[in-house]
């Protein structure tokens, strides 16, 4: 085979006399360096995903409350994963307000309806859609906004009775998290 | 490095190294003799000054880490007994979290002065281009390095730049955001790879230093003319003149720093990171530490979403910059044709711009849900362009001329810049709604009314107009001005600044304004 006169000439690339030899080490380099990058890629996997939530982070996502204690008006902050979770107890006046809006006229078009299992207990997420701030209006004493709902102090978001957001950067409503009431006084939330 | 001849040394010891390792030879070359411009002034002792920084962070940082615990729990009472209980430590303390600081104002005089005498050009785009990185990577380092006190900012300030990241449109809040925090809030998982990652950014730093100044050893300095030195007679050696020119102004420096250190520690810092981190109270006012702010600033100035029409209207006018400003002749297009491109480009971008502001028109495909770049998003994309076009700068500034010393018009523009940068500064450490002046058109009592807070009392019919100049319009106009400095004053000066005459020679205009200033 001409290969075998060639081989002093490794080096030298474009050697017009072996067209044939030449292609055939270029596929070869190419393979070896796809390999090498999937090899690289499959290795650096369990590196990354390690960095991922681990197994007892995830086993804390779900918690269980008693919400007999909240009085009207007033909602309790709950943890869970980490993140606040507002579980308010509304006022007939502030369901009638959240049922009123007319949803085109929302940023984020949802219904009250969609929003709650139970339209006493208002249950969601305390943490701002815009930055991750936590919104106050917790207590009946809170600035609650212009919407009676919570406002957030960091870069003044003011979200409504139903936790949607009405007024300022926010692009989204207050997330409505999964949860199931077990009896009338228990939810679990996750 | 260190293959070339070797005149050999008399000490037997150092002659049996170099004539093995030539390290000794190397260090000759590149810190003894080194063959550097004679025309320096002080702004050229900041890289020496940004070096000693970056050693000192690292010096004081393992020790520090010697002593401090990554763990929620612990974090925050583990970084009060260094301060209270280490022997020593609450000037460890000090001097690092100054430090910082203290590192990022020579790093932004050493940009600065590479902006304004244009070191950033051929032959030296790719040493900028490693500082940028190296400013990236300081960036990195610095805002993960505030989070491990575990105090109020440190975790708020986490909390919401890491919430930029679930601005990415598909993976961002999914994917990208457990991963990065490795749960579903920032939590002991985040603090523990902060810390790991705290730790080996300083060396990456380090490595990205190393490129950085074999960069500069090839290219050789650039100079306060812009000109390139043309023989022995144009530059000293390294030693001793420029090292005892940067130990003085090093010195000078430190007793700043060491002012700071001793008599305002916490002057840079903000008083809520003394209460310990608390998931379920946000601190009424986040702000970053000082460095961030103008970055900071950018990003909350974009307000509005970039729906189609103006996406669409941005890139025609981006055609137009090319075709008819950076392509110094017009290739493809006609002048009519450039003016129809301006018309268009710019009439779709305002227009998309006030159907943004006005969603009560209902234009199509301006409703906050069907925009291709949020509001958010867009904060992000800006904020990162805003040094994205760092990188690139050499390309965006063509002209010949290096140093603003001969390019009037281009000195004017550097400090208007840098003035900017000032002002959105400023604009980033207010809040966003802060007032600084406004005025009431419109019938003279209702405006009396809402100047006492009795908006309410109004008629209706006799609602006055209240113009408003606020903190986001001030970002949002400093932030058109920082943007438009790259992308269409720099091209622009570059294609018809005519600029002044350049001396011939550095030891000429050297000894030219020496027997100016004895006469």
């Amino acid at each position: 085979m001409s290969a075998d006169t060639d081989t002093t000439n490794d080096n030298t690339p474009h050697s017009a006399h072996d067209a044939e030899g030449e292609t055939r080490r270029d596929f070869m380099q190419l393979l070896a360096s796809a390999f090498g990058v999937i090899g690289g890629a499959l290795a650096a996997w369990p590196l990354i995903n390690s960095l991922n939530p681990a197994k007892d982070t995830l086993a804390l996502a779900t918690v269980e409350v008693d919400i007999s204690g909240i009085p009207k008006g007033e909602a309790k902050t709950i943890m869970w994963q980490g993140k606040p979770v507002f579980v308010r107890h509304r006022t007939e006046e502030e369901i009638k307000m959240a049922e009123a809006v007319e949803v085109q006229s929302l940023t984020d078009k949802q219904s009250d309806k969609e929003r709650v299992q139970r339209p006493e207990w208002l249950i969601t997420v305390g943490v701002c859609t815009h930055l991750g701030c936590v919104p106050v209006g917790q207590k009946m004493t809170d600035t609650r906004g212009d919407y009676g709902g919570w406002f957030c102090p960091c870069h003044g978001s003011h979200y409504d009775t139903s936790g949607r957001i009405r007024k300022g950067p926010a692009p989204k409503n207050l997330a409505i998290p999964p949860y199931e009431f077990i009896n009338d006084t228990t939810i679990r939330i996750g | 490095m260190g293959h070339g001849p070797r005149d050999g040394f008399d000490n037997p010891i150092i002659e049996w190294v170099d004539s093995r390792l030539p390290i000794f030879t190397m260090m000759q070359k590149e810190y003894g003799v080194f063959p550097t411009p004679r025309n320096f002034n002080w702004f050229w002792n900041f890289g020496a000054i940004a070096m000693f920084m970056l050693i000192t962070m690292i010096v004081t940082g393992i020790v520090l880490a010697m002593h401090y615990t990554a763990d929620t729990k612990l974090a925050f009472d583990s970084v009060e007994r260094i301060t209270r209980d280490v022997n020593g430590g609450w000037l460890l303390r000090n001097l690092h979290m100054n430090g910082a600081s203290f590192f990022f104002i020579a790093v932004y005089i050493h940009m600065f002065r590479g902006i304004y005498y244009g070191s950033y050009k051929g032959p030296r785009e790719l040493l900028w281009i490693l500082g940028v990185v190296i400013f990236l990577l300081m960036m990195a380092t610095a805002f993960i390095g505030y989070v491990l006190p575990w105090g109020q900012m440190s975790l708020w300030g986490a909390t919401v730049i890491t919430n930029l990241f679930s601005a990415i449109p598909f993976v961002g809040e999914e994917y990208i955001m457990p991963l990065l925090l490795g749960g579903f809030s920032i939590d002991n998982a985040t603090l523990t790879r902060f810390f790991a990652l705290h730790y080996l950014l300083p060396f990456v730093i380090f490595a990205v230093v190393f490129l950085h100044i074999w960069a500069l050893h090839v290219t050789g300095s650039n100079n306060p003319l812009g000109i390139e030195p043309k023989g022995p007679q144009d530059t000293l050696p390294f030693h001793p003149y420029y090292t005892m020119k940067d130990f003085f102004g090093m010195i000078v420096f430190m007793i700043l720093y060491a002012w700071f250190v001793f008599y305002a520690p916490d002057a840079l810092g903000h008083p809520d990171n003394y209460i310990p981190a608390n998931p379920l109270v946000t601190p009424p006012h986040i702000v970053p530490e000082w460095y961030f702010l103008p970055f900071y600033a950018i990003l909350r100035a974009i307000t509005f979403n970039f729906n189609l029409f103006m996406l669409a209207g941005l890139g025609l006018l981006a055609v137009f910059m090319v075709e008819f400003i950076w392509r110094y002749k017009p290739k493809y297009l006609s002048g009519a044709q450039g003016i129809l491109l301006l018309v268009a480009g710019g009439g779709l971008a305002v227009f998309g711009l006030l159907a943004d502001f006005n969603q009560t028109w209902a234009i199509p495909m301006t409703a906050s849900t069907d925009v291709p770049i949020s509001a958010k998003f867009g904060g992000v994309l800006a904020m990162f362009g805003s040094i994205g076009l760092l990188v690139v700068l050499p390309w965006l500034d063509s002209h010949p001329i290096r140093s603003a010393r001969f390019r009037p018009l281009f000195r004017v523009a550097v400090l208007v810049f840098t003035l900017s940068v000032f002002v959105l500064g400023y604009a980033g450490s207010q809040p966003s709604d802060k007032v600084y002046l406004s005025a009431c058109l419109g019938d003279a009592q209702a405006c009396e009314a809402i100047e006492h807070g009795n908006a309410d009392h109004i008629e209706a019919g006799h609602e006055p107009t209240v113009l408003a100049l606020d903190n986001t319009m001030i970002a949002q106009a400093f932030t058109a001005l920082y943007f438009s400095f790259f992308l269409i004053i720099l091209p622009l000066l570059s294609r018809f600044e005519k600029g002044r005459e350049l001396p011939t020679s550095i030891h000429e205009a050297v000894l030219a304004k020496k027997q100016k200033a004895g006469a």
